[in-house]
């Protein structure tokens, strides 16, 4: 273990490179994500306050049933 | 022919692709770690440093791939007055750009045991860091402009100067004298790559792919998402 640590040495700089690129590739993975659920949510709060009549017309666009399809999986 | 890829009709697979790209970039991911950090062996002349390697490499291959990608999109929709195109560009951009920045500070962290600095305005080193000038100019364009038309022509044409760069950057260690050490992969011609060493970087390659391809499925969605938003508010 303690090899597979310090690594001749280099460990510390072995270590640092992969732990700064999972970092990177966790946190845009969040900010990411965070973006979609918050345009999700959005949706979902615009298609509630729609009337009946402008719902069912936006309904006609299969997109946006998959939308809300897929926030209720979600 | 481009009516295939039409937003509406992607939707229902772009929208569920995700977490089955999630899945296999874990278990990609997973296996290239140990192959990169455990099993593979060290250098005989850089010793364990080289496992940097597995992550700077990958990072840079990526990063150069999305952004001839964006130019070429870039082009297209200009040249097809698509702008699906767009949207993919667009999508595309923020995982070149943390790969760029991965690159470079992986880079950094890799000379200071190599070179024995952390930085040289090497033709390398810096061309890298002025795809990464061009990837930021990219995404803050979608930002600041309001006007589709104008934001179009003003990232299009950020992407052709930057696409400039990039034989640029894959040549420099022909070019000049550098410190940075040539390729040694070469898709032509026999590379100097053990196959030990060989099969953890296509690995890490891979994994790296596939983390594109989520972070492009998401923001896609996210960037489709706002368009029937601004579409509900019309209604």
């Amino acid at each position: 273990m303690n090899e597979l640590l310090f690594m001749n040495g280099y460990g510390v700089f072995v270590l640092s490179a992969f732990g700064f690129s999972m970092l990177s590739l966790i946190s845009l993975y969040l900010v990411i994500k965070i973006q979609f659920v918050k345009e999700q949510n959005k949706f979902i709060a615009k298609f509630g306050s729609l009337n009946t009549e402008k719902a069912n017309s936006a309904k006609l666009q299969r997109i946006n049933k998959e939308i809300l399809a897929d926030a209720i999986n979600n | 022919m481009f009516k295939f890829f039409e937003p509406n009709k992607i939707f229902k697979i772009t929208s569920r692709a995700p977490k089955y790209v999630l899945f296999l970039f874990i278990i990609v991911l997973s296996i290239g770690l140990v192959e990169a950090l455990i099993l593979s062996p060290e250098d005989y002349k850089q010793s364990h440093a080289v496992r940097i390697m597995y992550v700077h490499v990958p990072s840079a291959w990526i990063s150069l791939g999305i952004f001839s990608s964006i130019t070429f999109l870039s082009i297209s929709g200009f040249v097809f007055k698509n702008k699906n195109f767009f949207l993919i560009s667009k999508s595309l951009a923020p995982s070149g750009f943390v790969f760029n920045i991965i690159a470079l500070v992986t880079g950094a962290i890799w000379g200071k045991p190599t070179w024995g600095t952390w930085w040289a305005w090497d033709a390398r080193i810096t061309s890298m860091l002025i795809l990464a000038l061009f990837y930021a100019m990219y995404l803050i364009s979608w930002r600041i402009y309001e006007d589709k038309e104008k934001v179009f022509k003003i990232t299009t044409f950020i992407t052709i100067l930057g696409i400039i760069n990039v034989p640029i950057i894959k040549y420099s260690v022909d070019w000049w004298n550098t410190l940075h050490q040539p390729a040694s992969i070469n898709i032509l011609s026999k590379s100097s790559i053990h196959s030990s060493m060989l099969f953890p970087l296509m690995l890490m390659t891979a994994a790296f792919a596939l983390f594109s391809l989520l972070i492009f499925l998401m923001k896609y969605n996210t960037e489709l998402i706002k368009i029937k938003n601004r579409g509900l508010d019309r209604l």
